[in-house]
């Protein structure tokens, strides 16, 4: 084989295999500038949420006020105190559950939480709510112990023991 | 996958948000997954024109057996970890790859053949792959939720204090060159420190879960350091001794590090206390000090560590117990220079015994020079980097420690493999992930991956979608006006 050909297939393989890394890195280029995931679902939330509007404006309800709501549709539930401090988990129209038990949405490793202490679950009209499950030391929003479902407004935090989450855009 | 996932139909209600679904991003694994066979393939064939001036004949079969492999992992993958980590399969399949190109281009070194070196340890090393990637699919089918593992967290300790005890039971274990790791079944020798690696993290993480409070909390501050209560550094003194007495009874410097660091890197994660990584590393150099002035074998891997030249030359001397490995690894790193010498055209087959295992970074430090090597290098922080940010997102206590923990010890093995055979660190006789040759190193590896991937799943999947609620209508909400 003429030395030319080895030449090129030394640099070759080498060009490639850093490719690969380069590749590689930009996969993960999102955990740092990121998620997609979060645009995509407040898109699909409002333009669900305009659909909705058109079909049935809540006759109850103030128009502008709901059209705030709509608009300030929190995405994502983020813990900002306690041990899982940084999680986020994506707001798509499922309920979250909160407390020690293992197959909670959010495990909490907390002594002051109950095994299943609350959930955070989305009303008919988008609204996200939280309830407390009956739990032993109580679910407080802002400084108010929670004793019915109560919407959540953005950014209040929602403390449970030594675990505090709030919701964000 | 993202175009296919689309919104449930609300059936119940019409305001109903339906799932979106995160995308799981299994086709970004597969292109992935294709560029990682073809690069070992595109190696194979360099390395056949390279010493033959041929296309080497099992072209065809080698490039279709990994991707073969590849392929029914990622399809396994696809089915029961959709939402897993898109690179740590194409990751290690990579790795694995130029593992097995190495280990053939040293098959047909015909001085390692005459010395029964190598010569067919590539197709034995396939076979290795092929278990491995067969323990990673059952490992990804059969734990469903990794969360099960937390409770066999005292059956872990026993399970993994009897692997390492192993290689001490009389006819069972062997003495291979000084170190008493490996035990044979059946014709075979399995190294269970390997798996004892996975086994001990399920252990630490199911255990620091439970104690992290004790430990962080109950301290008293003494010279800025948090200083723990006697009997919360219990278990810590007790991680520490096993580990020496490791390394005392095997001699198996690697494994007793490796072992000490995973449990102190997973005591900072639990516990946020700096004192605890200080108290971990005066441990640990007390330990190896103490350990070193008295056992010869250790004593004389820390000699060639310091004075390499001069081990070299007593050994050409012909002086008993000494080694000339250390040197020549350093020389093939040399002469590889920035570009390397090339696939098949370097001589790193000079280093003789364990050339393709433990030295087995030496001929890619010869051959892909230092551009390669930092390749290599980054593929396996890519791995470990996954890992971590594994343990950031999953959103229980014991996955977080468990995949913190795996992919700790991951990292730190291949920085004592990489640091040992660089000269940076006292060489340990350990493999380096994936790539060397070793049928049980490989295979553990691969159930590591698994269990990360499976964690990964857990930890990306977006929760399921509410079940209708029949309560729904009835609950009244208190709005504040």
């Amino acid at each position: 084989m003429s030395e030319l050909t080895l030449t090129v297939m030394r640099l070759g393989f080498l060009a490639v295999l850093w490719l690969f890394v380069i590749v590689a890195v930009q996969v993960i280029r999102s955990d740092l500038f990121g998620t997609r995931v979060t645009q995509r679902g407040s898109r699909r939330d409002a333009g669900r949420a305009q659909q909705a509007a058109r079909q049935a404006p809540p006759p109850q309800r103030q128009q502008a006020s709901g059209g705030r709501a709509r608009r300030n549709a929190p995405t994502k539930l983020v813990v900002t105190e306690g041990t899982l401090t940084g999680t986020t988990v994506a707001l798509q129209g499922q309920t979250i559950t909160l407390g020690r038990a293992h197959d909670s949405t959010i495990v909490l490793d907390d002594d002051y939480a109950s095994s299943r202490h609350a959930r955070i679950y989305p009303d008919r009209d988008g609204q996200w709510i939280v309830e407390d499950l009956g739990s032993t030391n109580g679910t407080y929003l802002d400084r108010t112990r929670l004793t019915s479902p109560t919407p959540i407004p953005l950014g209040a935090p929602i403390r449970i023991g030594k675990t505090v989450i709030e919701l964000r855009k | 996958m993202s175009s296919t996932n689309t919104p449930h139909s609300p059936t119940h209600h019409t305001s109903t948000i339906g799932a979106i679904g995160a995308p799981s991003r299994r086709n970004t694994e597969l292109a992935l997954l294709v560029f990682a066979v073809v690069i070992p393939v595109f190696a194979y064939a360099n390395v056949g024109l390279a010493i033959n001036d041929e296309v080497p004949a099992g072209l065809l079969s080698y490039g279709l057996g990994l991707g073969l492999l590849a392929g029914v992992g990622h399809l396994v993958v696809r089915k029961f970890a959709p939402y897993a980590d898109p690179l740590l399969l194409p990751l290690a399949t990579l790795l694995n790859g130029l593992g097995l190109v190495a280990i053939w281009r040293l098959d047909q070194s015909e001085l390692l053949q005459s010395i029964k070196q190598a010569g067919t340890a590539a197709p034995r090393q396939l076979l290795y792959t092929a278990l491995g990637i067969a323990l990673f699919i059952a490992v990804v089918i059969f734990l469903k939720d990794h969360r099960v593992l937390q409770r066999y967290t005292y059956i872990s300790m026993v399970g993994a204090l009897f692997l390492l005890l192993l290689p001490l039971v009389p006819g069972l274990g062997q003495n291979i060159y000084g170190a008493k790791i490996w035990i044979s079944v059946a014709g075979f020798s399995i190294q269970p420190g390997e798996f004892a690696k996975i086994v001990l993290a399920v252990f630490f993480a199911g255990y620091l879960m439970v104690k992290r409070d004790a430990l962080a909390l109950a301290s008293r501050r003494f010279m800025g350091l948090y200083l723990p209560r006697g009997r919360d550094l219990g278990p810590i003194l007790v991680v520490w001794a096993i580990s020496i007495l490791i390394l005392v009874f095997e001699t198996d410097l690697g494994t007793s590090l490796l072992f000490f660091g995973m449990f102190v890197i997973m005591l900072y994660v639990a516990t946020e206390r700096t004192s605890w990584i200080v108290f971990g590393l005066l441990m640990s150099a007390a330990g190896a000090v103490g350990v070193a002035s008295f056992e010869p074998h250790i004593q004389q891997r820390v000699d060639a560590w310091l004075d390499p030249m001069r081990e070299y030359t007593l050994s050409r001397a012909n002086e008993v117990g000494h080694s000339e490995q250390a040197m020549q690894a350093l020389w093939a790193f040399g002469s590889g220079g920035t570009l390397g010498t090339g696939w098949g055209q370097g001589h790193s087959d000079l280093i003789r015994f364990a050339a393709n295992s433990d030295f087995i970074l030496a001929t890619f430090g010869e051959e892909l020079g230092l551009a390669g090597v930092m390749a290599l290098l980054l593929l396996y922080a890519l791995i470990a980097e996954r890992g971590v940010r594994t343990a950031l997102a999953a959103r229980d206590p014991f996955g977080k420690l468990l995949a913190i923990g795996l992919s700790g010890a991951f990292a730190l093995q291949v920085f004592v493999v990489a640091g040992g055979v660089m000269g940076l660190i006292p060489l340990t006789g350990m493999t380096m992930p994936f790539l060397a040759y070793g049928g049980s190193s490989v295979i553990a590896n691969w159930a590591l991956i698994g269990i990360l991937l499976r964690i990964s799943d857990t930890a990306r999947r977006p929760a399921p979608a509410p079940a209708a609620n029949p309560d729904a209508e009835m609950t009244q909400v208190v709005r504040p006006s």
